[in-house]
């Protein structure tokens, strides 16, 4: 089941996406509303930071394309930011929580400025947003998981974005981070602003989102949550395995075909 | 001392020449090293400063003079290239990366050592000297050198320093530089040329051989004492600079000891020095902390077990042999026996004919870590419902990192209870 947004901010377009040649998004095709809180559901392996790491361009497409507020990536970065999975950087890197946070101003700031102080003013507002005011000058390797987690919240919050992608923003923290982030995304889709969650936990899925994207290697299910959230879609979801279209992804990769034809 | 003086008045042109180019080379190498070390990349520098020697040397066949500039130019495109190489075949092959680096390093190499022999033998007048690439020869810098490699540290240097934020940026979260629009691919570009630039004037000083040490050591040694990459960036410098120095000294105190492995082992003894006394991160500070930490268990366990023997006749303040004492709980009697004595310095306990007792101050102490544990094993039966004979071990460490406030929380949460599951008193 596919429901188009009405007002359309991301819009993916026969998207399809290998790893090491092995198709792991099949031909996605949706559009996510403006304003919204929008979770990325689906199991293991089912492509979800897949998705958002090609929207953000990290990742090479192998065919389709993804527009963001109608426009190709590069012409409307400044307006969206991404937060990825916690664990994907090193936390005894070297530097305060005060110096990641103003990593979100380097946008703004382009090459060869410095950080001035207002950026600086900024990224204390952000930290203080998230709860975080008390750890600006700690060394990033003390903080606990959940405080890794708003550290790089406030980072994005430092960008001043409209759009977000945010990398399971939820995995791994304590009830009371859990809180203060999706307030903070309330918040944020109240003003106007869109996020996209990449979330694997139903149970709060139901609570936290308003439109819900159901994700397993293809598109499920899109749509507002009282549509889309059904125990058919879900079932579909995560149920019946699609072992047929694994097989085939396996095949392309063992056989080293490329997923799109040159001529 | 006479030496010193000698060396320091600089009144030799050729001591101020090997001595500004050692620093130089030194410092710049470690600046850029710093961010390759941050990006956990290491052998990168190793592979490239085997793979400049072919440049060196068909740089020399192909204009035939020694001139710094030529090699310099000839030793980048190799060792470019080699990088290029590496990238590739990690990317588009099922070789890994540690895998790449030896081949390729090894390749090149194998073919710089052809070509330097083959010039060798060619009866070419000019080229000797060359063959000091291989290990190094810091103390035949001269004036002219002096310039390019003066030129090239202030390249390095600045080039760091302008994109200093990029740089940190890209060697944290590559991705979210990525995202935020920072070009990634050009400034790892960047980074890869001036790796490759310190590598070639570096190698001028401490030969191939040894430039791996002169980018990675200072880093490491650096990491060591500061959380903060500006700081350790310059304190990188500032020790590669100083071995540099140093390296220049005692080669002209002693003529026959070379200045480049000089330079590699002062800093190589600064780094391990760094490694065992360096505040929070050395290797003695943390066992310092371990054997606090141990002892602090220790003695707590002792005042735990004098209020169990306490309890048990109800005189809390009566004196206890060693034997009651390993009767009511086993510790190794020399422990024990130092325990005790520490505990009375402090103040915990005091000496009666041969005996040890509570003072006051001891059996408060020890009271709060029985209330302690007991009140965890409390909270793990009732909130946790852990079976109450499994939540004695647990109730063991954590009595000694309960802080006072997660003490008032307890109390409060469980409301002032008088029992444990095991039905014991808990004492206020």
């Amino acid at each position: 089941m596919r429901i188009e947004a009405k007002e359309p901010v991301v819009e993916f377009h026969d998207l399809t996406v290998s790893y090491h040649k092995k198709p792991v998004l099949w031909n996605i095709d949706m559009t996510l509303p403006k304003g919204a809180l929008v979770g990325i559901i689906g199991p293991n392996g089912a492509g979800k930071s897949t998705l958002i790491k090609s929207a953000m361009g990290l990742l090479p497409l192998a065919s389709g394309y993804v527009k963001i507020f109608d426009e190709a990536l590069d012409d409307v970065r400044h307006k969206v930011s991404y937060v990825p999975q916690r664990e994907s950087v090193d936390w005894d890197f070297p530097t305060s929580v005060l110096d990641v946070v103003l990593m979100g101003r380097y946008a703004k700031l382009g090459l060869l400025s410095r950080p001035r102080k207002a950026d600086k003013e900024m990224a204390l507002n952000c930290l203080a947003k998230v709860g975080m005011e008390a750890y600006v000058n700690r060394q990033i390797s003390q903080l606990s998981g959940g405080q890794q987690q708003r550290v790089f919240l406030a980072r994005a919050l430092a960008q001043e974005a409209e759009l977000y992608f945010m990398d399971e923003p939820f995995a791994g923290v304590d009830a009371a981070t859990e809180a203060a982030i999706l307030a903070i995304m309330q918040e944020m889709t109240a003003q106007g602003k869109t996020v996209i969650v990449v979330h694997h936990d139903l149970q709060s899925a139901a609570e936290f989102f308003d439109w819900i994207v159901l994700l397993n290697m293809r598109l499920v299910a899109s749509g507002p949550i009282n549509k889309v959230f059904t125990n058919d879609m879900l079932q579909e979801t995560y149920g019946g395995k699609l072992t047929v279209l694994a097989e085939v992804g396996e095949l392309v990769r063992k056989r080293q075909i490329p997923s799109r034809e040159k001529y | 001392m006479e030496t010193l003086r000698e060396f320091f008045s600089f009144s030799d042109p050729s001591i101020i020449a090997v001595t500004v180019g050692a620093v130089l080379l030194s410092a710049s190498s470690a600046v850029v090293g710093t961010f390759t070390f941050l990006k956990k990349k290491a052998l990168v520098g190793d592979a490239v400063a085997h793979s400049v020697l072919p440049g060196i040397c068909l740089a020399f066949i192909l204009t035939g003079t020694k001139n710094p500039l030529w090699l310099i130019i000839g030793a980048f495109i190799t060792g470019w290239i080699s990088l290029v190489i590496i990238d590739n075949v990690t990317l588009k092959t099922k070789i890994k990366e540690d895998t790449a680096i030896a081949l390729i390093l090894s390749v090149f190499f194998g073919i710089g050592i052809l070509l330097l022999t083959n010039i060798q033998h060619s009866g070419n007048a000019a080229q000797t000297g060359l063959d000091s690439f291989l290990f190094g020869k810091a103390a035949a810098l001269v004036g002219k050198d002096l310039i390019v490699f003066g030129m090239v540290a202030v390249i390095l240097l600045a080039t760091v320093a302008l994109f200093f934020k990029e740089l940190k940026l890209i060697a944290f979260d590559p991705n979210y530089a990525k995202a935020l629009g920072v070009p990634v691919k050009a400034m790892d570009l960047l980074l890869t040329s001036l790796t490759v630039l310190a590598v070639v004037t570096g190698i001028q000083a401490v030969g191939v051989v040894l430039m791996a040490a002169m980018l990675i050591t200072p880093a490491a040694a650096a990491r060591f004492w500061t959380n903060d990459v500006r700081v350790m960036t310059f304190l990188a410098a500032i020790m590669s600079g100083f071995s540099g120095l140093s390296g220049a000294f005692v080669s002209y105190a002693a003529p026959a000891m070379p200045t480049g492995p000089w330079i590699v082992m002062i800093i190589s003894a600064i780094a391990l020095t760094s490694f065992f006394i360096a505040p929070t991160r050395g290797i003695i500070s943390r066992s310092i902390q371990q054997r606090k930490l141990q002892r602090m268990i220790m003695d707590e366990n002792l005042l735990k077990e004098l209020y169990h023997l306490g309890e048990k006749d109800e005189d809390p303040y009566k004196a206890r042999s060693l034997d009651e004492i390993i009767e009511e709980r086993f510790f190794p009697k020399d422990r024990l026996k130092s325990a005790l004595r520490r505990l009375k310095r402090e103040g915990y306990l005091a000496k009666q004919n041969g005996d040890w007792k509570y003072t006051e101050a001891g059996k408060l102490k020890g009271q709060r870590v029985v209330k302690l544990h007991r009140l965890w094993e409390l909270y793990l039966s009732k909130y946790m419902k852990i079976d109450p004979d499994h939540v004695h071990e647990d109730a063991e460490t954590i009595e000694h990192i309960i802080t006072p406030e997660l003490e008032k929380r307890l109390e409060k949460m469980l409301e002032y209870p008088e029992m444990d599951p095991h039905e014991e008193r808990i004492p206020y």
